[in-house]
């Protein structure tokens, strides 16, 4: 009876936070039952959220149309290769951070991080002209590596942080077993540190994956698109055929949630725990 | 010929730190410093005619430019309005999330989905859903709610598209927000609350004696991530109107962008963008400064 009433008392808590759930999933419920709908030519009049005729033709349609599949790989290829390019440089160089004193250091450090303030957009007009001087327009490579300096900063930043509240009795034992330090590095410290690993890799894939500005300025090339840009563009071209594009813009999503449902206990706890202490 | 262990000490450092900086210094630190030169340039984009330095020009150009103003106006009124909306449903939010017994996984992954969601996708969701007169938004408005007789034309009216586009950043920004409060709110001690609560304090003041002054670090830094965050805004703009109708709903990289890469005048974009670049870091030094001094004095 007690718990009955403690639950009752409860219950207005879980009503509010019910509509308000409704209301962030709505959008994507609409979302979803638009791209069921197949031929669709108009907004439909009135919105149905279970579609009569419900299909999964719009998605196969999108799939092999307009060149999709080479933009799902383009992304892919660029969303991997920064996230990886940027794992590593940014563990290293916050393993120097961490583990070593040197001249020069904390100026060095700064330097990371006064640019991380400065609001990334303002650096796209010398950007493209550094890009078209550097001949990496419209190429995807030129893409990873410009990804890969625009998540540097916030990565160092967490992976030093992460280096330092690591025990150093490990490596001193390595060190006198003969090891150097980079077999350290390897060896001994990216193995302990998977968890914040992790966490910084699973935030710039989802970042760079999802990426639109700088792909939309430096690439122009059709083949070389990325999905942010293939369906924005798209929607311009197909104007109000809104199934094609919703069904596109869900294959393009299915990356994104896999890897946030999967790892959604790392990802959570890994941002938090540098913005309580930020 | 092995490197003594004292030399390979002193190098090492570098070598780790090396590829991280070149890469850094070559895409950011450059054109940062770049930017600021071309700003002071008529800045030519033809290999064959040369740029000429014009001074301050275009930054004296930018204040007499009146849809520079519109730009700026717009870009300030989203951040006045977004910022304090998130932080204060997500605070809510979070608070309720806190308190309920069953369900936080379920509740926090719900509000968390359109944060993870690519700004592409949620800017053109938006405009599919406020679209007049057959989108959904304008179906609830006028056919289920009666609120208004006629269909409202969200997209086509300056004022109006300021709801949709508005509406987007409040929406998919709470879940940020969210995560982060529930985080501080999990590290207030369970006896705190709750000795509150025996000496009868009600929940709303629990939440301003106790709560509240306990997580505020981490609400300045929230509040300085989402300003910085609300300045930048630019997909949903580019996505839903593309500054239009007549550019009046422009905000200052959207007009930037469409001046530098529409009409090629990439001295008067840079100028923009150091102009923008200006406020935020004004911005947040300023709530650095005034936010933190009463929280180092507890």
């Amino acid at each position: 009876m007690k718990k009955l009433l403690r639950a009752l008392k409860k219950s207005p808590l879980y009503i509010v936070l019910l509509v308000g759930g409704v209301i962030m999933v709505m959008p994507f419920l609409y979302m979803i039952s638009t791209a069921l709908i197949p031929h669709l030519y108009v907004i439909p009049y009135p919105p149905e959220l279970i579609p009569a005729n419900a299909s999964f033709d719009n998605f196969i349609q999108a799939w092999q149309a307009n060149n999709f599949q080479t933009y799902f790989l383009n992304s892919s290829f660029v969303a991997v290769g920064s996230t990886l390019l940027t794992v590593l440089f940014s563990s290293m160089a916050a393993y120097g951070f961490a583990r070593f004193k040197f001249p020069g250091k904390e100026t060095i450090f700064f330097i990371f991080l006064i640019v991380m303030m400065v609001p990334a957009t303002i650096l796209i007009i010398p950007q493209f002209l550094l890009m078209k001087y550097l001949g990496l327009r419209n190429s995807l490579p030129g893409l990873i590596l410009i990804y890969a300096a625009t998540t540097m900063s916030m990565n160092i930043f967490l992976l030093r942080g992460f280096f330092e509240q690591l025990p150093k009795e490990l490596e001193e034992a390595a060190l006198i077993d003969g090891a150097d330090y980079f077999t350290i590095f390897l060896k001994v410290m990216l193995p302990l540190s998977a968890p914040g690993i992790a966490t910084v890799a699973i935030f710039s894939f989802m970042a760079l994956w999802d990426e639109f500005i700088m792909a939309l300025t430096f690439i122009d090339d059709p083949a070389k698109r990325t999905l942010p840009i293939a369906i924005a563009l798209f929607q311009g071209q197909h104007g109000t055929q809104w199934g094609l594009v919703f069904a596109a813009s869900l294959i393009a999503l299915i990356p994104v949630f896999i890897v946030f449902f999967s790892l959604q206990k790392y990802f959570t706890g890994g941002l938090t725990t540098g913005a309580i202490k930020g | 010929m092995k490197i003594s262990m004292r030399t390979q000490k002193l190098i090492l450092p570098y070598l780790f730190i090396l590829p991280a900086f070149i890469l850094f210094c070559v895409f950011m630190v450059y054109p940062l410093l770049k930017g600021f030169q071309i700003s002071f340039f008529n800045w030519s984009v033809l290999p064959n005619t040369p740029s000429t330095f014009i001074g301050l020009d275009n930054y004296i150009r930018a204040f007499s430019d009146k849809i520079a103003g519109v730009a700026f106006k717009n870009t300030i009124l989203y951040a006045l309005i977004t910022v304090p909306a998130q932080m204060i449903i997500a605070m809510f939010i979070a608070v309720l999330i806190n308190s309920v017994t069953r369900g936080k996984v379920f509740f926090r992954a719900i509000y968390y989905i359109p944060v993870v969601t690519s700004w592409v996708i949620v800017s053109l969701l938006f405009k599919y859903l406020f679209a007049s007169p057959q989108g959904v938004i304008n179906y609830f408005l006028t056919d289920v709610f009666h609120v208004s007789s006629t269909a409202v034309p969200f997209l086509q009216e300056a004022d109006l598209a300021e709801i949709p586009i508005m509406g987007l950043g409040i929406w998919k920004g709470i879940g940020w927000s969210m995560i982060i409060y529930l985080a501080a709110l999990s590290t207030i001690p369970h006896e705190l609350t709750e000795s509150a609560l025996i000496d009868g304090a009600g929940a709303w003041q629990r939440f301003w004696s106790i709560t509240f002054p306990l997580i505020s670090p981490t609400v300045v830094f929230t509040l300085v991530m989402l300003l910085i965050g609300g300045f930048n805004v630019f997909i949903s703009v580019y996505l839903i109107t593309n500054g239009g109708p007549m550019q009046l709903t422009e905000v200052i990289l959207s007009y930037l962008y469409h001046q530098t890469f529409v009409y090629l005048d990439f001295g008067y974009g840079a100028a923009l963008s150091f102009l923008m670049a200006f406020v935020i870091i004004i911005a947040s030094a300023l709530q650095l400064k005034f936010l933190r001094k009463p929280q180092e004095l507890m």
